[in-house]
């Protein structure tokens, strides 16, 4: 049963906002210690979702549960489980934030939690302004604060709503080391991002949201060979092409040639017939395809 | 209910922080109230026979500051909460509706009863103590906070802006503390006044209050007890109903 039980499950979620269908039957499982990507355009229903399984918003229709814990039902058992991050900037001016995070652990009935409080700090660097008020964080050590308060309880699953919109780059890859380390230890991660290279690297399963619906969801190398749309970029000696490419092969402005293709086969055969012609290769690039160009792809196609 | 003691603690903290704006601030006022209607009045006005003006203005002053700074805890500790987006802190935690209002409750109480302490303390340069019914003050004091409280975390539920708790502010609170007998007694107001004010709960708190300073009412205190018990329930019952259902706060 234990096996079976899925950290987040998500069955025919529906939910309108006046005039706007912001989800419209969304079903997901998801599975304890994955780390699953959400990706979707602005307004696809990610937040919303989110915001379901938080108990922040309130479905019309279908059923939602953390670690098996109906997010409405048993609500306190659910988010006992579940550590958000939301996706607004959000601090309490009046607090510093060491009190912060003491209030956020008192919150879920913790009292003596400064031992874990430090570590997360710690590893969040935030230790050196643990006596500072909130207000005069940067926005990037803001999000640090909303990433440790989401952990103060060491929730087994933890959702990331945009978690990196705004912050420097060094900041990212920190954070970012620091979610796969708790990822490593066995929590689930839910991520939305609009850094898709993010979600390529980090995520070992994607779901893609258009419309409130799922119109993708498998796994990240499953998703990268939907497309095999290869790219080439050439720079030839010579502009005379053979005559059989000529309709494949499109310049560009700076006078390079570029042709996509499926098959390596295909590049191979240009480059023999090429050698055949005497036209010499000086330049060769390839374009590998990325997340990038699935997501371009699919959601042209839904 | 350790999460109830958090979220009590927070609430706390938050306006001890700024402890001159929400305490000393309005205890200020009611001093500045006191000097000028007792400068005023004090020689021409008796209310209840061998009961000064200033002794009778005193305990009217104590309680619109209490009544004021509950409802004030409350409702601009919600709205700021709102407005910010930092609500989401104590949402996300698995609080149950009860613990929310009662922590709500319990510290706006709480600020209630410290303002009202002090602006007590500062009147005792100007009029004598007395206390003839200790506990009939301790009973109105506390029932009066919690009504405020209470109302208070409706009007932050509601308001979605600053300005439409300024209204719920200037146009219900306001009005109801002025006409409830704070400055005068409703036996020198026309009948139809009396009669209004008969009506306004706050009337009762301040009048119930008032005889355990100075030992003569307008009404039985036992009454206007039971008026403001009966207050308390049912805006208890209605917040409590609000906080259940989410309203305006999970959507
Ligand atoms: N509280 C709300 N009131 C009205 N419309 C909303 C509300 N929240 C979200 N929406 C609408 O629902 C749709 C989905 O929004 P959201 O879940 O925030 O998308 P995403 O996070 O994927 O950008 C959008 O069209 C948005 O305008
Ligand atoms: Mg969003």
């Amino acid at each position: 049963m234990s096996q079976a039980t899925p950290a987040i499950h998500v069955d025919d979620l529906r939910k309108r906002f006046r005039t706007t269908q912001a989800l419209d039957g969304v079903s997901l499982d998801i599975l304890p210690g994955e780390f699953f990507g959400l990706l979707g355009p602005n307004g696809a229903g990610k937040t919303t979702l989110i915001s379901i399984l938080a108990g922040l918003t309130r479905a019309d229709a279908g059923q939602a549960t953390i670690m098996g814990h109906d997010v409405v039902r048993d609500y306190r058992q659910a988010r006992r489980a579940l550590g958000v991050v939301p996706q607004e900037l959000v601090y309490d001016p009046f607090f510093n934030v060491r009190e912060t995070l003491r209030i956020q652990s008192g919150y879920f009935g913790l009292k003596h939690n400064d031992g874990w409080i430090d570590e997360i700090m710690h590893h969040l660097d935030l230790a050196q302004h643990a006596d500072k008020n909130t207000q005069s964080l940067s926005g990037g050590m803001k999000r640090r604060l909303l990433v440790a308060q989401a952990l103060v309880h060491k929730p087994p699953v933890i959702v990331l709503d945009e978690p990196t919109a705004g912050v420097d780059v060094d900041l990212r890859r920190s954070l970012w080391e620091f979610i796969s380390r708790l990822n490593r230890e066995g929590h689930t991660i839910l991520l939305t991002t609009h850094y898709l290279e993010e979600a390529e690297a980090l995520c070992g399963r994607i779901a893609m949201l258009k419309s409130g619906r799922v119109v993708a969801c498998d796994t990240t190398r499953n998703l990268l060979q939907l497309t095999n749309e290869h790219c080439a970029q050439l720079r030839l000696d010579r502009d005379d092409v053979p005559v059989a490419w000529q309709d494949r092969l499109l310049r560009d402005a700076e006078g390079s040639w570029r042709i996509n293709f499926s098959e390596y086969l295909e590049l191979e055969t240009l480059l023999a017939d090429l050698r055949v012609t005497g036209v010499r290769v000086t330049e060769m690039h390839l374009q590998e395809p990325d997340l990038e160009d699935v997501f371009t792809d699919i959601m042209k196609r839904t | 209910m350790s999460g109830f003691s958090a979220l009590f603690y927070k609430e706390l903290l938050r306006f001890w922080k700024v402890v001159v704006q929400t305490v000393v601030a309005p205890v200020v006022t009611a001093l500045l109230y006191l000097l000028i209607f007792s400068h005023v009045l004090e020689a021409h006005v008796e209310v209840y026979p061998g009961v000064s003006y200033t002794s009778f203005l005193v305990p009217g002053l104590v309680m619109m500051s209490m009544l004021q700074n509950a409802f004030s805890n409350s409702s601009s500790s919600l709205i700021q909460s709102k407005m910010q987006g930092n609500i989401v802190f104590v949402l996300l935690p698995p609080l149950s509706y009860l613990e929310f209002f009662l922590a709500y409750l319990g510290a706006a109480i709480l600020r209630g009863l410290i303002v009202g302490l002090g602006v007590w303390a500062v009147t005792l340069w100007y009029a004598p103590f007395q206390l003839p019914h200790p506990v009939w003050l301790l009973a109105y004091a506390l029932l009066a906070c919690a009504i405020m409280a209470a109302v208070g975390i409706v009007a932050g539920i509601w308001a979605e802006k600053y300005d439409q708790l300024a209204a719920f502010q200037n146009f219900l609170i306001l009005p109801l503390t002025f006409l409830s007998g704070v400055f005068y007694s409703i036996h020198s107001l026309p009948p139809f006044w009396q009669a209004v004010s008969r009506v306004n709960p706050v009337f009762y708190l301040i009048d119930g209050f008032r005889y355990a300073f100075v030992g003569q009412s307008d009404t039985d205190p036992g009454l206007g007890l039971l008026v403001a018990g009966a207050c308390f329930v049912a805006i208890s019952a209605l917040t409590l109903m609000l906080l259940k259902s989410g309203y305006k706060l999970r959507h």
